[in-house]
């Protein structure tokens, strides 16, 4: 009973968050530059900043993360980074030689007002960013949002760097596929390739943050989108861009920098999320969907009609990031689960939480819903109203425990099992691992909690 | 649309020559929107009768993020749009983060949208340029020219020096120039002559030489504008005059900033020795 002192009465907190159900935008930021082939993360800031920022992701993803750091000091603080991104920008090129550096700026380089592409000009001037070799950047202030903004800036500074409109329009679709795991990218990029389209997508981790074991070292793996991918993806006939808060400012400044037209999807969680982006797809591209998709639905759609039983009317709270949040509350109302207690710790904005309460019309029992909101409140709410199923990150494992309500783990981050970097929870066979996650916990559950007369082989 | 920064020592008379040039030039039919710079938020004081604004960071502290650009923009005169950063009270917090802050949302609402059909945007900035953020409204993107305030006192001088200095590392990487001095005079002997010898050394001209007149703080005390409150006298001339030349300047250079020496050598010749 690690949680034991949470208080089941509800006191209105206005300037208090109690374990946050979120982290900061470096950590997003530095996650999004390492879609990009050959780049090299670069935090502006202290070291304590990139080197929690690095073990977090390498506690996700169990693989080395690399990342470089302005190393700030009392000095840096008092007379700007400068000096620093500038010698940094010169060793890091000297020394590991990425295609590309990422720079992202932290707290304390923002409050000093570091204005960074004017420091990377410097860098240049002095020839320090070799020919054919760049560099990038995002304001990520972590006093501002969440890692999931982080995300977004990153992505949306791969466009208002790199795109460019040649003037023709390719067949070519982009996709960004928000703030997911490198499986998921896989899943996203593999649905649009059966379709016959050709793609960009960025940022892209598969390959890169779920790589292979060889033996050999390789400081930029292969994965990852080019830089020639970028630039090209201002000339694509469209942008497919899914989840509002991690990817629409990225869809949105391509639409208004090169005339890319974007449609802004959820993500492709469950049957309807997966249907509406299928078909996006086949509109934009102008493809017909092959029978091989078509296939991977009716064996999802025989699913949910073979379990719906076991699935009906359960409860359930959901802790995560907006865009997960929000699709994953639809596939749930749409398998007649009863989403009722639902938090984003990320600042998301009104219109975000009005569609997640359009999300939960349906559900009979009064819903819960906080944006933003934190773990604390979270665990009061189950303690009020207990549910048959929690879904949330690592983090909310001590809730479970204390409350023993079966957990499904997802979403950002999962430090204590695996497979979520190689089994997507995306498309028709995403939906798929996910209802068999939710179904082995509420029946492991059903089986435990039988006594000797209720028991059956099939309960 | 045209982004001015306004910049000089403190108590030079900056945001009172700032919101003059902008009544100037709202009565040339211009649309202009000042962003007032300076925690003490009285930039727009003149121009809405009254410090009656409420800042963008109060705005952004009480209610939250979920903020409207009406709530932290009022008209004022001659349909000028006025909008006050803010900051913390004297002594804590990082005033320099609040601008960065605040200019972030004025662009994330709209406020230079081009939909708002501005014809000028002017920046008065607090004091010197003592931190990155005080820099804000000259990185690249936002304003493209500035002013210096200047007078004949030897600190002033020394101020409007140093700031070159933070416009030269700023004009360098992007297209930030400046546009001239504004000498607002304080009757220091020589006065005229030493600013134009300034401006020579700067690379730069002196844009107009405002004389001293008390109208000016006559029209402060009754939170107005010389050109609202008297429009007939010779000082509101002057401030049309102003108006009317930074409309027409074509003037617009990188700095070059003098060494200690030469500037103290400068107000030998044309100050004391004179």
């Amino acid at each position: 009973m690690l949680l034991r002192h949470t208080p089941t009465e509800i006191k209105e907190r206005s300037a208090l968050t109690v374990n946050p159900a979120k982290t900061c935008q470096p950590i997003g930021a530095m996650y999004a530059a390492l879609g990009v082939h050959g780049c090299l993360p670069h935090s502006h800031g202290s070291q304590g900043c990139y080197a929690y920022h690095r073990s977090a992701l390498t506690r996700h993803f169990k693989e080395p993360v690399v990342a470089a750091t302005s190393a700030f000091t009392e000095g840096a603080s008092v007379f700007g980074g400068q000096a620093n991104l500038v010698q940094a920008i010169d060793n890091i090129f000297t020394v590991y030689n990425p295609e590309v550096i990422a720079v992202h700026t932290t707290c304390l380089s923002e409050t000093i007002g570091d204005d960074v592409p004017q420091i990377v000009a410097k860098a240049k001037a002095d020839g320090k960013v070799p020919e054919g070799k760049y560099v990038f950047h995002a304001n990520t202030p972590s006093y501002v949002g969440s890692h999931v903004t982080g995300f977004a800036n990153m992505t949306k500074a791969m466009v208002e760097y790199f795109a460019e409109a040649n003037g023709l329009k390719s067949k070519t679709i982009n996709l960004i596929p928000g703030y997911v795991e490198p499986a998921d990218m896989a899943e996203i990029r593999r649905l649009a390739t059966v379709m016959g389209i050709t793609t960009i997508m960025f940022p892209d981790t598969a390959k890169v943050l779920n790589g292979p074991l060889t033996g050999k070292y390789k400081m930029f793996p292969e994965g990852g989108v080019t830089i020639n991918e970028l630039q090209k993806c201002g000339s694509s006939a469209g942008t497919v861009a899914l989840g509002r808060i991690a990817s629409m400012p990225a869809a949105r400044a391509l639409d208004a920098k090169c005339k890319v037209p974007c449609q802004i999807l959820d993500l492709p969680i469950g049957l309807t999320a997966t249907d509406a982006f299928v078909d996006t797809l086949r509109q934009t591209a102008g493809v017909s969907v092959p029978d091989a998709i078509n296939l991977e639905r009716g064996q999802l759609v025989d699913t949910i009609s073979d379990w719906h039983q076991y699935l009906y009317g359960k409860r359930v709270a959901i802790v995560g990031d907006p865009d997960q949040v929000l699709a994953l509350t639809r596939f749930l109302v749409g398998l007649d689960m009863r989403p009722v207690h639902i938090i984003t710790g990320s600042p998301s904005g009104k219109k975000y939480e009005k569609s997640l309460r359009d999300a939960v019309a349906r559900v009979p029992d009064a819903v819960n819903i906080r944006v933003p909101g934190d773990m604390l409140l979270f665990h009061q709410w189950l303690k009020n109203n207990p549910v048959d199923l929690i879904i949330g990150n690592t983090y909310a494992k001590y809730i479970a425990k204390d409350e023993d309500i079966p957990l499904v783990r997802y979403g950002f981050p999962i430090y204590d099992r695996m497979g979520h970097s190689y089994f997507s929870t995306m498309g028709y066979r995403g939906a798929l691992r996910l209802m068999e996650k939710i179904l082995d916990a509420i029946l492991d559950r059903k089986d435990r909690d039988a006594d000797d007369i209720t028991m059956e082989l099939v309960m | 649309m045209r982004k001015v920064a306004i910049y000089g020592k403190g108590g030079i008379g900056k945001s009172t020559t700032t919101q003059n040039t902008v009544a100037g030039l709202a009565e040339m039919g211009k649309k202009v929107m000042v962003v007032g710079c300076d925690p003490k938020a009285d930039s727009t004081r003149l121009l809405l009768g009254g410090l009656a604004q409420r800042t963008v960071l109060d705005t952004l502290r009480e209610e939250g993020e979920d903020v409207e650009l009406e709530d932290v923009r009022k008209s004022g005169f001659g349909g000028t749009m006025c909008t006050e950063s803010g900051g913390p009270e004297p002594g804590v917090g990082c005033a320099g983060r609040g601008i960065i802050t605040s200019i972030n949302l004025l662009e994330q609402l709209g406020a230079y949208a081009n939909s708002e059909d501005l014809d000028y945007v002017f920046y008065d900035v607090l004091g010197d340029v003592v931190c990155g953020g005080f820099a804000m409204p000259i990185r690249e993107g936002k304003a493209q020219e500035i002013y210096i305030v200047v007078s004949g006192e030897m600190m002033a001088m020394y101020a409007a020096n140093n700031i070159c200095k933070g416009i030269v590392k700023f004009a360098e990487a992007g297209g930030v120039r400046l546009g001239g001095l504004i000498c607002n005079s304080r009757k220091v002997d020589n006065e005229m002559e030493m600013i134009q010898a300034l401006a020579d050394r700067l690379g730069t001209q002196m844009i107009h030489f405002v004389p001293r007149d008390n109208m000016v703080q006559r029209a402060e005390i009754n939170r107005k504008t010389v050109i609202e409150y008297d429009s007939d006298h010779s000082q509101a001339d002057e401030y049309r005059t102003l108006a009317k030349k930074i409309d027409a300047n074509q003037l617009k250079v990188i700095p070059t900033p003098l060494p200690i020496e030469e500037l103290e050598s400068l107000l030998i010749e044309y100050g004391i020795a004179a």
